[in-house]
């Protein structure tokens, strides 16, 4: 698509962002418009870029965690999960079992927040002004409970090779509870305050609709791969961690609109819930952290290793020589594969739609450009 | 679709390129490495037999650039590895974006990181770097040559074991 | 000779009030919306922070004027005018009790609706000139939507007309002595009070200035005083389209009878402005924005058939009776 005018008349180009509204970051996108109908939408990355591939190669292991963090703001313990369970396979470091109970149940509290911040400026693209308050209300629980053992509202550093580095205690535990408790009550609210509305089925309603061939051969995962129908999840599919020990469901949708992505969300923030109960429940006493040397050398391979995020799979894949920092890392995003989807489904429909197929594929820039 | 079908499957236009690969140690079931002539020959047939595309990227691997192509299956547990050697003064691999559209930003990506050419993609220009970029940042200097021997030898053994540094 | 000095001091009045109301309902808006998200609204500047919006009307008043390049300037400086003149203009003719009236004008229907509809003038101009693709497609989107819901909301006071005959407002509320219309027009009263939360622009139905699509839709490129004036003419918008819908449809003035009643009337005027304006409120912080399509189609397929056929009832059933 060339960026010039054209001549007939009929069409024109709107630039979306780097700075609007509903880019959320600073994604620009370039609309070719008839109307308010969109014909041509070229997605342009990188105004966030900072080359976390080049950073990894020139670190130490242990020095890379902080970076993690900083690829999905929202999500951030994802990702911390992703970069310890490549180096703890790869190294062969056994974690012990309280250590992985933790980084379950603070991940999926981070999934829930993440969740939350995506439902308020979801309804925020949509119009809808007051959700966002109230999730960031209960996201506010959330935040502080990890505060509270981690020492950073968002961008953790939190898991280490072998372990988790602070100990969960008995205010955490208790806090946990009551959360679950209120965040069960407030879905409740959420469910009759949005998502019956008429307005807003309405507006995501046969929007934006990714059939599954189109979502594998994009690539696509999450959330927004299960709108579509396909139970696959990262945490069922390919265990990691203590995931098997855990009973819960995969949501799906079955249209693969904009509805079904946001009801799969919807719904994974009752199944995270879920887990944190169970773990809760079952979280054994002992050590949160074994001993490792303060410098790991891998030997030379390769390995890919890949977890769920809040958008969907993450994965890493790392090539070593041997030495104390990687020769290469690879990291995949799940944004990055989803919203490169963006230009095939926005064809045809209207800027109001783009926006919210834009929102309810959940996008962390960061993420998309490292 | 079981292992040993696909295997066949892939054998039958790649003899030599397939070789099991240990799941637990690289995450991977499968590892193929197919020449830049057939790789879309392959990777069509991956399209049929209903594999995702997980990501496109390369390793610098000095004399030659290794390009990564990673598939996985929905269905049940399977991922595939699929590696292609190419020149690294002469960087140039058909695309796939036309069997994989996903596959058009990753291997605008590589691109930019490497300098690698995709052959007939439909608009190879910067992804993530800027425009006017003169370089491609994740080329390795030439001086690395006995690093990468180490790497291959890794990827012959296949599998990794901690070694504890000062 | 009364009439000049009476014609400059209600005009004084007029926009006394305007100027009052407008900070009043932006302070109540912020208000209702902190309420109404779990937070407490302005509360820093005066006690619970009833001073915060003459702050910002004066930080507003001191902002510099940035007109944008290669703007259309004459019309660019016209529109917020435009925008706030007639707006001030239809206050002439609304009733706020018995004597409380600036002229009562035999057409003061037909004059609000005429002044009303200049407002998509203003808006349009706005968006042409400020040389900016998210304000054209405001304005373009701002014209067919006032296009559009006027047709019903004409066609619904027109059942109203049928059964006063009149075309004065004070008449008009005198008419609905002992029962307000309300009660007999109900389906009337919706079909014009969406209409009116629709010409308003006000949310579900912002479209104009849709923000997270248009970022500010018709008024992206203005600044200081220009988007104050948008924004007063906004405010005060509101308050003509809910004192048009007392007047027709709850009785304008009338309530249990007070001391002075051709005066104090005008207390029962405002407490059904407000709740009206109340009413638009809670819309806002409720609703999702529709789409320019659903909007278009709610109003030629759903409210324009219904008013006309509740025109065409009131009218048979008049004449039966």
């Amino acid at each position: 698509m060339e960026i010039s005018a054209d001549r007939d008349g009929n069409t024109f180009y709107l630039n979306m962002g780097p700075q609007h509204p509903s880019t959320h970051g600073v994604l620009r996108v370039i609309l070719k418009m008839n109307g308010e109908y969109i014909q041509e939408a070229e997605c342009v990355l990188g105004y966030i870029h900072r080359m976390h591939e080049k950073i990894g190669e020139s670190m130490f292991f242990s020095q890379f965690y902080a970076y993690m963090s900083r690829m999905d703001y929202l999500s951030a313990m994802a990702y911390n999960h992703g970069y310890t369970g490549l180096i703890e396979k790869m190294a062969g470091i056994e974690p012990p079992l309280r250590a992985e109970y933790i980084r379950v149940i603070t991940v999926e509290l981070n999934r829930i927040s993440s969740h939350l911040v995506w439902l308020g400026a979801y309804l925020l693209d949509l119009g809808a002004f007051t959700p966002i308050m109230y999730a960031f209300d209960d996201r506010e629980m959330i935040l502080d409970l990890l505060e509270s053992i981690t020492g950073s509202r968002l961008t953790y550093s939190y898991f280490r090779f072998g372990g988790v580095c602070k100990d969960i205690d008995e205010d955490f535990i208790r806090g946990t509870r009551a959360f679950i408790k209120k965040m069960r009550s407030r879905l409740k609210m959420y469910d009759t305050l949005v998502t019956k509305n008429v307005i807003f089925i309405g507006r995501v309603k046969d929007i934006g609709i990714i059939s599954q061939d189109m979502a594998r051969r994009y690539g696509a995962t999450g959330p927004v791969l299960r709108g579509s129908g396909i139970e696959y999840d990262i945490r069922k599919n390919e265990p990691y961690s203590v995931y098997p020990e855990f009973d819960f469901d995969i949501p799906t949708g079955s249209t693969g609109d904009a509805r079904d992505r946001y009801l799969v969300r919807v719904a994974e923030i009752e199944q995270s819930l879920r887990i944190i109960e169970q773990a809760l429940d079952r979280l054994p006493d002992g050590p949160y952290r074994t001993e490792i040397p303060p410098f790991i050398e891998l030997e030379p391979g390769d390995c890919y290793f890949p977890v769920e995020s809040a958008r969907g799979e993450f994965g890493i894949y790392l090539v070593s020589n041997g030495e104390k920092r990687p020769y290469r890392m690879k990291l995949r995003t799940p944004s990055f594969s989803n919203l490169s989807l963006f230009n095939e489904l926005t064809k045809g429909y209207m800027i109001a739609d783009a926006v919210s197929i834009l929102g309810s594929l959940d996008l962390v820039i960061p993420e998309i450009d490292r | 679709m079981s292992h040993d079908a696909l295997k066949q499957a892939i054998q039958t236009i790649l003899p030599e390129a397939v070789k099991d690969s240990s799941y637990n140690e690289t995450g991977h079931h499968l590892d193929i490495t197919v020449s830049s002539e057939s790789l879309v020959q392959l990777v069509e047939v991956l399209d049929q037999k209903g594999f995702y595309l997980v990501d496109v990227t390369a390793v610098d691997l000095i004399p030659e650039i290794e390009v990564v192509y990673h598939f996985a299956l929905w269905q049940k547990l399977y991922r595939i590895i699929v590696r292609a050697y190419i020149p690294r003064n002469h960087p140039e691999i058909p695309t796939i974006s036309h069997i994989y559209p996903g596959a058009d930003w990753h291997e605008r990506e590589t691109f930019d990181f490497f300098g690698i050419k995709f052959l007939n993609h439909p608009e190879l220009k910067r992804l993530l770097l800027p425009e006017d970029a003169d370089f491609h940042p994740l080329l390795k200097k030439e001086s690395l040559l006995e690093k990468v021997e180490a790497v291959r030898s890794g990827f012959r053994k296949g599998g990794c074991r901690i070694t504890y540094g000062d | 000779m009364i009439v000049l000095p009476r014609l400059a001091l209600s005009i004084l009045m007029v926009l006394g009030f305007i100027a009052l109301n407008g900070m009043m309902l932006v302070y109540m808006e912020r208000k209702v919306a902190g309420h109404m998200q779990r937070r407490l609204g302005p509360m820093e500047v005066g006690p619970h922070g009833i001073l915060q919006t003459l702050v910002d009307g004066i930080k507003l008043i001191g902002k510099q004027y940035i007109p944008p390049y290669k703007i259309d300037r004459p019309l660019y400086l016209l529109a917020p005018v435009i925008c706030f003149v007639p707006v001030v203009l239809a206050f002439i003719t609304l009733p706020f009790s018995e004597k409380l009236q600036v002229r009562d004008l035999n057409v003061g229907l037909l004059v609000i609706f005429a002044l009303g509809s200049m407002t998509v003038l203003s808006l349009f101009m706005a968006g042409w000139s400020s040389n900016n693709k998210y304000s054209l497609i405001g304005a373009f989107r701002s014209v067919s939507q006032s296009l559009a819901y006027e047709i019903p909301m004409l066609l619904s006071v027109l059942s109203i007309v049928l059964m006063t005959n009149t075309l004065s407002l004070r008449e008009i509320v005198e008419a609905q002595s002992p029962i307000p219309h309300i009660v007999f027009q109900p389906v009337a009263f919706l079909i014009f009070f969406i209409c009116c939360v629709a010409e308003t622009n006000r949310a579900p139905f912002d479209l104009p200035e849709a923000e997270s699509e248009l970022t500010a839709g018709f008024h992206t490129e203005y600044s200081g005083m220009g988007f104050a004036l948008f924004f007063l003419a906004e405010y005060t918008n509101i308050v003509v389209v809910c004192a048009t819908t007392t007047v027709l449809f709850l009785g304008g003035w009338k309530g249990i009878p007070l001391p002075f009643m051709q005066y104090t009337g005008v207390v029962w005027f405002l407490i059904k402005l407000y709740l009206l304006v109340f009413v638009m409120m809670w819309f806002r912080w409720t609703y999702p924005r529709v789409r320019i399509d659903q909007l278009l189609n709610l109003s030629w397929k759903v409210l324009t058939p219904l008013a006309l056929i509740n025109l065409v009832v009131t009218a048979v059933v008049l004449k039966i009776i």
